[in-house]
Formats: structure tokens, C-alpha cells, sequence
């Protein structure tokens, strides 16, 4: 057993839904107890869907335990198909049903079903909500896909998005775009809005693009193997990325590359003076991997941002993130327990957290600013705005993303330079957040907590502490900590004020 | 006692036909209890045994609550639990005391069964007794269970009380039990009234914390404010207290003749009971008038959700003007609802448990002017032109007794207000 409060991801039946949520003509019967229907308000509530997610639940009680439950789920079965008439249907347990082992793909086929009927296998007790958007995927592709010839011009499926997906509604408006640029169009994008019936054709297209490895790799795979279609391995979140994907583009397919970057702004906007106080910012970065990954080098070779860590909660992609982590000189954290996250947070103490809607939490209460990159996500992350993460416009998106948070350029020098001024003492917070500002704590108030960290045998002096709290409360943690390393590195035991100062002088930039 | 409400139906609903169908339930499971109860029971930890599951169900009904601080988790079961390579006593008997051991605030802790711990046959009852002896005096181990197989929604609330009347401390003293979690400001009003009225001897479960004066016995009468409490009505009446009957204090009428069935049941002069109640039952009708002006006439549909159904029925038809067309409610205990369901006139279709496809077709045909309705099939039915009231909001908000009235009305009416405001077309 293990304590949890939050999760970051649901369980594997929850990233079926997302599939066939994203699909049309598709039905899913998930032999599921009462209670399990919670998962449809998350497509009704958070992605504000006009229509119930297509599956039907089961709902078995305490009553029907024993031999009744496997006529439950063929009632349910038989009533699903007649009601709604799919295309294909994908039967399968949650968690509570797959204890008590009906077999729900082996009842389905008995029945006959005039439909293609896939079954799913996910171990929830194993695995999690995006293994089961992956599996769902590919056992759908390998059920349904066949070989076949290619289309006359050069046509790709865009595999990955779902429903439920960050952003997955406008990247895919987003890839498009950059695909027609490149005389390319989408044969089938799948599994967001494709029908059962489209991903029977996912074979005529030349290659694919994986826009979403979490949700779309197996399938990907099984199709470069079955199919012969080669897939993109880069994921064009970013300006780099963009170009670098374009290229990648180009060569499967021999087109010439092109991009049309006549709306592309963030290259400027990052070289503009205005930009130059982001030099250096330190971010952390938390989400799932293939978000990680492209925002780390946004941040880094885009944003000139200091990466000072990163890490990912899904394990199916902790060898990249370990590999990208070594990359860029940090140590990857990847966990599934956001106690681990807040824990590193406040070691790295950061000026600036990219995340999920957890660090959005984290940041709030340790008092960082946030921007939010990969799902898990709220509802005010599925904006009604055009706001895509990939390609041209994604860029622009990011940059004004990102920056949002951070105190402005002008703002930072002074409350530097008014530091005793009572409209920026600590609690003020930044002028645009709309907090109702705190007047200014007395003097002499209770200490504030030290962060936790190695150093704990070094003492602050009277003198040096005080000084301390002069400095910006953004760049306090940081300050602490270069000078307790500093002090560390030079066996010191105490700090003064000219050790806090000599530090300065050591890390300026 | 004078009574100027609207007559009595000539006939109600009590032993009007009741629809019973099987199929696909669109409800919560009894764990959402949770997020209510924990706020409530201010030195409680709410500890799930289940799966991922849960965990992500508490996490999204929840919402941001979960980064203050709460007091619920769950005990993820693994493959390891699963394949009985762990003692899964003793697994939770490790967790429980990592828990207890950073969280020395704790003073009562559930452990809450789920469907998979119960499938499993985890036995919650013995690990509750065997921690309870590790960790007494300071900490109280309790047991219940919040599955979806057998529980729905509120009834979370009525399995969790329950677990707690057995271990209530023995009282001859005449007193009045005030049963169900209301928010703190509700129950301060509804303590308020009864003092005026001369009761004083008036507790209420859940108390705020474990180490309340609150007992049970035979001179101990009971009324239950919320109608899911069947089940603790049960563990009330083993220990020898007598159940009040009443219509539920939802609106001026239900809050009067709940109030009414106390005064009786305490001998409370009529002449006190009317000073007390007079100046709150003119302002109740007045807030009730304003907000309902909308829904005078309307039509409404209930899918089953959290039992409130029956009485929130009442006080839309009798002090809203509206037409029941379906009352749908997932569990109908007449003996708990009975005085709501003489009140409402027959007509509407009565309807327990569900198949909530050909209850759709039924709310479609008869296309109402309002639905309540859960949060997975409100902007659903909203997108096919059905104006919706969330039914999950009627339990987290004050809508007891004579103060909330006004707002309770208000909650029906306000998706009707907000229609008629929006201008998303084109002018002709």
C-alpha cells in the first residue's frame, strides 16, 4: 500500500476513456461498479464537452456479486450496441472488475456482436491513466489498420492527441498548418476525431507524425513495423524543435523544407531589450516527459533561462528525461509523489516553477511564480482561445506564457532599489497577481523557515541575516543558498555580512 | 398553531407506484462524503483502502481543497496487497502509523472501504478494533465502508455516522440529537431556534470534534436534518433513541413543520413556538417569493443523485409554484421520507436506482424547464437545449432552514435567469 493524496495521473481505464471520448463512432462498455461514472465529468466539467463521453457502465453492486455480474456486462453489451450503433466497440475492467474476473473480451466475443469488438487488458494495479490511452490506441490500430496503398501525394496521420489532451485541440490545427505549408496533408488524425472507420486507412498515408509519445508511441511502432510508415521522432514544441521537426519532415518524405515563420514573434520578443532580466532566471521543470523535454530547451536555448532541475511523473519516460537531465548538467527527478516535487522545490528554490496544475499549488503556497506546461490540467487550461503548444503560434503562446508570472524587468529593479519602501515589503506580492496586498509585517516578526539544505551546520550572523532579508523576496532563496555554498565550498562555519557579500561578488552574472 | 401555507394535497405520494430500474447508475460512490465530512469533523482523517481509483475520484470531486491541507488520503492497494505476498493488515497498520505519527492533530480516523477493498474482503472492522487498541487513548479507529457496490453519494455521510453510534458514550439525560453535517453557520441558526424555544439540551452528530459531550440512550429523541440517514436512523434506534418524523427543513413550510415535530415531541407552548417562529417564517416566504418568480409554473425533472430529491421536490412544488414531472432519487426510505412524500401531490412519476439511458429518453420526451441533474450529464443535456440545475451543488451549499430559503430558491432559478439573460444569437 502506499499513501496518496494527490495523483498525477488516473487510473489505466481513464486513459481508454480518453481515447474513446476523443473518437466518434466508437463505444466503450467498461465493467465498472457504481460510482465509476465520476470519470465523465472530467469530459464534461473540465474539457467542457457537449455530449457524455461514449461508454457505458456496468454498474455492478454488492448484490450482484457472483455468477450475475457476467450477465450485467452482456445485458450492458448487447443494450450499448443496439442503443448506439457503433462502428467498433472496445469492452474492458476497471479496477474493482478486474478482481473480480469476468473476462469481459471473451464474453464480448461469445456474443457475436455485428461489430468489431477489441478487448482491452489494462493491469490498473500496475499501471496508469496514460499507459491506457497508449494501449487503447494500439490495440485499436492493430485491430482495425491494414496494409494498402499509399495516397497519390504525400499525405501523414497525426497520431497521439486525445481527449483530455494539453492543448492536444489547437496543436493539431497547429501541425497541420506546418504540414500544408509542405504541400503534405493529413490522411487520418487519430485518435481525436477519427471514427473507427478512418483508422482502417491510417495505412495509406506515407509516414507518421507522433505528436504525443505518451499517448501515441505503441501505435506508432506497431505501424512502422505492420505498415512500413516511418514516424517523427522530434516533437515541435518550440522554435528549434519546430525547425528541427520540418527537417526531420523533409527527409522522410524528400519534400523541400519550408516553414512560414511571418507570424513567428517569440525569437524577437526574446531578443528585445525589454527580455534581457530573463537572463539566467532558474526554472524547474515538472510534467509529463515530452513536455519536460521541449520546454527544457525553450527555457534554456530559447528563453535563456537557467534549467536548475527537471523531472517527469510518468516512468515510461524516465530514460529520455535521465538522459536529457545529464544534458544539461542536473539531476532528473522522476516521481509520482508531489511531496517529492515540493521537496525539490524547495532545495532548488527556484525563481520560476513549470508544471502541472499540482506545481501551479506548489508555487502558490512557497510563493513561486508558476507557469503550467503538461497536464494534469483544470479547466482553465482547455481556454477557448486558439492557444496551441507546437509549431509557430505555440511559440508565441509559450513566450507570453511563461513571462506572465514574472515579475516585470522595470518592477524587479525597484523594489530592489525602494526595498524599505512599505508598498514592497514582502507580502505585497507582485503588482499584477490581484492578490489585496498584506500590509507590511512589524518588525521583529516571528523567523521566517530556513529552507531545508545541506548546509545546516553553517550559521548566519546577526549582521548578514539581516542583510539578508533586504534582498527581493524572489531572489532570496537563491541568494541563501549561493551563500551557503559558497561558505560550504571554503569549509567556513559562519557567514557574515562579508561573506554574503563576497558571495555576490562570486556568483554575479 | 396557526398555519397559512399552501393546503394539503388531497392525496400524496406515500403509497403512490414506484418506478425500480436496473442498468447504468450516474452517481457518485458514498467516498465523495468525504469532502463534506472531513471539513466538518475538524480532528478526523478520512484514510481510503482502494485503488488509484478512488484516489483520482477524491482528487477531481475535490478539486483545489486538496492543497489545504486535508484530511483524507488513500492507502493505494498494489500488486504486491493483491497477490497476498503482503500481509495487508500489517501493511496498513505501517501506513496508519506513518500517519498518525505526522499528524498528531488526529484524533478520530477512518478507514474508509472502497470496492476494491471490499471485493478483496479486506476485513476494515478488525484492523479498526486492532488499531484502535495501539493507538487509544489519544486516537479513535473507526470503520465504514464508501463503496460504489454499496453506497451512493450521501449515503457515504450515513455509513460514516452510523460507524460512530456504536461507540457513543451511554446517557439517561433528556436531550434532543440533531442528526446530519450541516455547514457550521446552518446548525448555529437551527440551535439558535430551539433555544428560543426552550431546548437546550440539543447535540448534534457529527460534533465538530471527537472529544464532545455527545451521547446516546433511551431518553434521547432524534431528528435527522438530511433524509440519506437511514441507516444511522437504524444505529440510533439499538441504542434506544426515539426517531422524530418530519418533513425536512428545506423552505418556510419544511423548516416549520420540522421545527413543529421537535416542539411537539419537547411539549413547547404553541404561543412560544409562534413568537419564535413568526418573524423567520415572514422572511423566509419573502426571500422564497423573490427568488421563485421565475420558476412559478415551470416544469422539473430530477435524476436520482444524493436522496434529496423527495423533499427538494416538496418545496419546489408547494413554495415555488413548479410541476414535479419526474422525482427520481436512488434509494426511497419511507420511513425516513414519508411526511415529505404526504406533502407532495401525486402526479410525478416516483422513480429509485436508474438506467440512465432510458431515463434520458424520458426527460427528453417530456422535455422540463429545469433538470437536476449530475455533473456528467449536465452540460450534456445544456448542449441539447435543456436548461440544467447541478445537483452536486445542493449539497455543498446552506440550504437548511428558515435564513437559507431564499438561496435555496435562488439555486433553481438562477439557470433559468441566466438563459433568459444571455443574447448569443444575432438581433433579427
Amino acid at each position: 500500500m502506499k499513501l496518496s493524496v494527490w495523483t498525477y495521473e488516473g487510473p489505466p481505464h481513464v486513459g481508454a476513456l480518453r481515447v474513446a471520448t476523443a473518437m466518434k463512432g466508437l463505444h466503450y462498455v467498461l465493467h465498472a461498479p457504481q460510482g465509476d461514472t465520476y470519470a465523465d465529468l472530467l469530459f464534461t466539467m473540465i474539457e467542457r464537452r457537449n455530449h457524455r463521453p461514449p461508454v457505458t457502465y456496468t454498474t455492478f453492486q454488492a448484490r450482484d456479486l457472483g455468477a450475475d455480474t457476467a450477465n450485467l456486462f452482456k445485458t450492458a453489451a448487447q443494450a450499448a450496441y443496439d442503443r448506439f450503433q457503433p462502428q467498433a466497440m472496445i469492452v474492458g475492467a476497471s479496477c474493482t472488475a478486474e478482481l473480480i474476473q469476468d473476462d469481459p473480451g471473451g464474453m464480448a466475443e461469445q456474443m457475436g456482436l455485428p461489430c468489431p469488438v477489441i478487448a482491452l487488458d489494462l493491469p490498473s494495479y500496475q499501471r496508469k491513466e496514460n499507459f491506457g490511452a497508449d494501449e487503447t490506441l494500439f490495440q485499436l490500430v492493430r485491430n482495425l489498420a491494414r496494409p494498402m496503398d499509399r495516397t497519390g501525394h504525400v499525405t501523414a496521420n497525426l497520431i497521439g492527441p486525445t481527449a483530455l489532451g494539453f492543448r492536444h485541440r489547437d496543436d493539431i490545427t497547429e501541425v497541420t498548418a506546418l504540414l500544408e505549408d509542405m504541400g503534405i496533408s493529413v490522411n487520418v488524425c487519430a485518435p481525436f476525431n477519427a471514427t473507427p472507420e478512418d483508422l482502417t486507412r491510417l495505412g495509406a498515408s506515407h509516414f507518421n507524425v507522433l505528436m504525443y509519445p505518451e499517448t501515441g508511441e505503441a501505435a506508432c511502432r506497431w505501424m512502422e513495423r505492420e505498415l512500413d510508415q516511418p514516424f517523427t521522432k522530434t516533437v515541435p514544441i518550440g522554435v528549434g524543435a519546430t525547425r528541427d521537426f520540418i527537417a526531420e519532415v523533409a527527409q522522410i518524405t524528400g519534400q523541400e523544407p519550408y516553414l512560414d515563420d511571418s507570424r513567428l514573434r517569440l525569437p524577437w520578443y526574446s531578443a528585445s531589450v525589454d527580455s534581457t532580466y530573463l537572463t539566467g532566471k532558474r526554472v524547474f521543470l515538472f510534467g509529463d516527459g515530452t513536455h519536460v523535454a521541449a520546454a527544457a530547451r525553450v527555457a534554456r536555448d530559447e528563453m535563456g533561462f537557467e534549467v536548475v532541475g527537471l523531472g517527469c511523473y510518468n516512468r515510461e519516460m524516465a530514460r529520455p528525461i535521465r538522459a536529457l537531465a545529464k544534458d544539461y548538467g542536473v539531476e532528473a527527478l522522476i516521481t509520482d509523489d508531489y511531496l517529492d516535487v515540493e521537496q525539490r522545490i524547495e532545495e532548488l528554490a527556484p525563481e520560476m516553477i513549470l508544471g502541472t496544475q499540482m506545481e501551479r499549488h506548489i508555487g502558490k503556497r512557497l510563493g513561486i511564480p508558476c507557469a503550467v506546461i503538461s497536464a494534469p490540467v483544470h479547466v482553465q487550461d482547455f481556454p477557448a482561445r486558439y492557444s496551441p503548444q507546437m509549431g509557430i503560434e505555440g511559440a508565441n503562446v509559450i513566450f507570453d506564457t511563461w513571462v506572465h508570472p514574472l515579475v516585470m524587468g522595470l518592477e524587479e529593479h525597484l523594489l530592489h532599489m525602494f526595498r524599505d519602501d512599505f508598498e514592497f515589503h514582502d507580502d505585497a506580492g507582485a503588482s499584477h497577481h490581484g492578490h489585496k496586498a498584506k500590509p507590511a509585517p512589524q518588525p521583529e516578526k516571528a523567523e521566517e523557515p530556513q529552507p531545508a539544505n545541506d548546509n545546516s551546520s553553517i550559521t548566519w550572523l546577526d549582521d548578514a541575516e539581516k542583510e539578508l532579508k533586504k534582498i527581493p523576496f524572489f531572489v532570496r532563496g537563491k541568494a541563501r543558498r549561493n551563500t551557503e555554498t559558497f561558505a560550504a565550498e571554503r569549509g567556513m562555519t559562519q557567514i557574515s555580512l562579508d561573506t554574503l557579500y563576497e558571495a555576490k561578488a562570486h556568483y554575479a552574472r | 398553531m396557526t398555519d397559512d401555507s399552501a393546503p394539503l394535497p388531497a392525496a400524496g405520494c406515500r403509497d403512490a407506484p414506484v418506478l425500480k430500474q436496473r442498468g447504468q447508475h450516474e452517481v457518485f460512490c458514498g467516498l465523495t462524503g468525504i469532502i463534506w465530512l472531513h471539513r466538518k469533523m475538524q480532528d478526523a482523517f478520512f484514510l481510503v483502502v482502494g485503488s488509484r481509483t478512488c484516489a483520482h475520484l477524491l482528487q477531481s470531486a475535490a478539486g483545489v481543497m486538496i492543497f489545504a491541507e486535508p484530511r483524507f488520503g488513500t492507502a493505494i492497494l498494489e500488486e504486491t496487497d493483491l497477490a497476498g505476498l503482503a500481509d495487508a493488515q500489517v501493511e496498513l497498520e505501517r501506513e496508519v502509523a506513518r500517519l498518525l505519527e505526522r499528524r498528531k492533530d488526529i484524533r478520530q480516523l477512518f478507514l474508509v472501504g472502497s470496492c476494491p477493498s471490499e471485493v478483496i474482503k479486506l476485513d476494515l472492522a478488525r484492523a479498526a478494533e486492532k488499531l484502535s487498541l495501539q493507538h487509544a487513548p489519544h486516537v479513535r479507529v473507526l470503520n465504514y465502508s464508501g463503496s460504489g457496490i454499496e453506497t451512493t453519494f450521501t449515503e457515504g455521510e450515513d455509513a460514516c455516522l452510523a460507524s460512530m453510534v456504536p461507540v457513543l458514550p451511554d446517557t439517561d439525560e433528556r436531550q434532543l440529537l440533531v442528526v446530519g453535517a450541516l455547514p457550521d453557520v446552518v446548525e448555529d441558526q437551527m440551535l439558535d431556534l430551539l433555544s428560543k424555544m426552550g431546548i437546550d439540551n440539543v447535540k448534534v452528530l457529527p460534533a465538530r470534534r471527537a472529544d464532545s459531550t455527545l451521547a446516546v440512550g433511551p431518553n434521547t429523541s432524534f431528528i435527522l436534518t438530511q433524509p440519506f440517514l437511514g441507516g444511522t436512523l437504524a444505529a440510533l434506534g439499538k441504542r434506544g433513541a426515539r426517531h422524530i418524523p418530519a418533513p425536512f427543513p428545506f423552505g418556510e413550510e419544511g423548516t416549520t413543520a420540522w421545527l413543529r415535530a421537535v416542539a411537539m415531541e419537547f411539549g413547547v407552548d404553541i404561543t412560544l413556538f409562534d413568537t419564535v417562529t413568526h418573524a423567520p417564517r415572514a422572511r423566509a416566504k419573502k426571500a422564497i417569493s423573490q427568488a421563485s418568480e421565475k420558476l412559478d409554473g415551470k416544469s422539473v425533472f430530477f435524476f436520482p443523485d444524493s436522496q434529496l430529491e423527495i423533499p427538494l421536490a416538496r418545496f419546489l412544488t408547494r413554495e415555488c409554484g413548479m410541476t414535479a414531472i419526474e422525482v427520481g432519487a436512488p434509494y426511497i426510505h419511507k420511513g425516513v421520507v414519508g411526511p415529505d412524500l404526504d406533502l407532495l401531490e401525486e402526479g410525478p412519476t416516483l422513480s429509485e436506482g436508474q438506467d440512465v439511458e432510458m431515463q434520458l429518453d424520458r426527460c427528453r420526451a417530456a422535455q422540463p424547464d429545469l433538470t437536476v441533474c449530475g455533473l456528467g450529464l449536465a452540460n450534456p443535456l445544456e448542449a441539447e437545449g435543456l436548461a440544467t440545475k447541478w445537483a452536486i451543488e445542493l449539497v455543498f451549499t446552506p440550504v437548511h432552514f428558515y435564513e437559507q430559503a431564499g438561496d435555496l430558491a435562488g439555486l433553481f432559478s438562477r439557470p433559468l435567469n441566466r438563459r433568459a439573460k444571455l443574447r448569443l444569437e444575432a438581433a433579427e
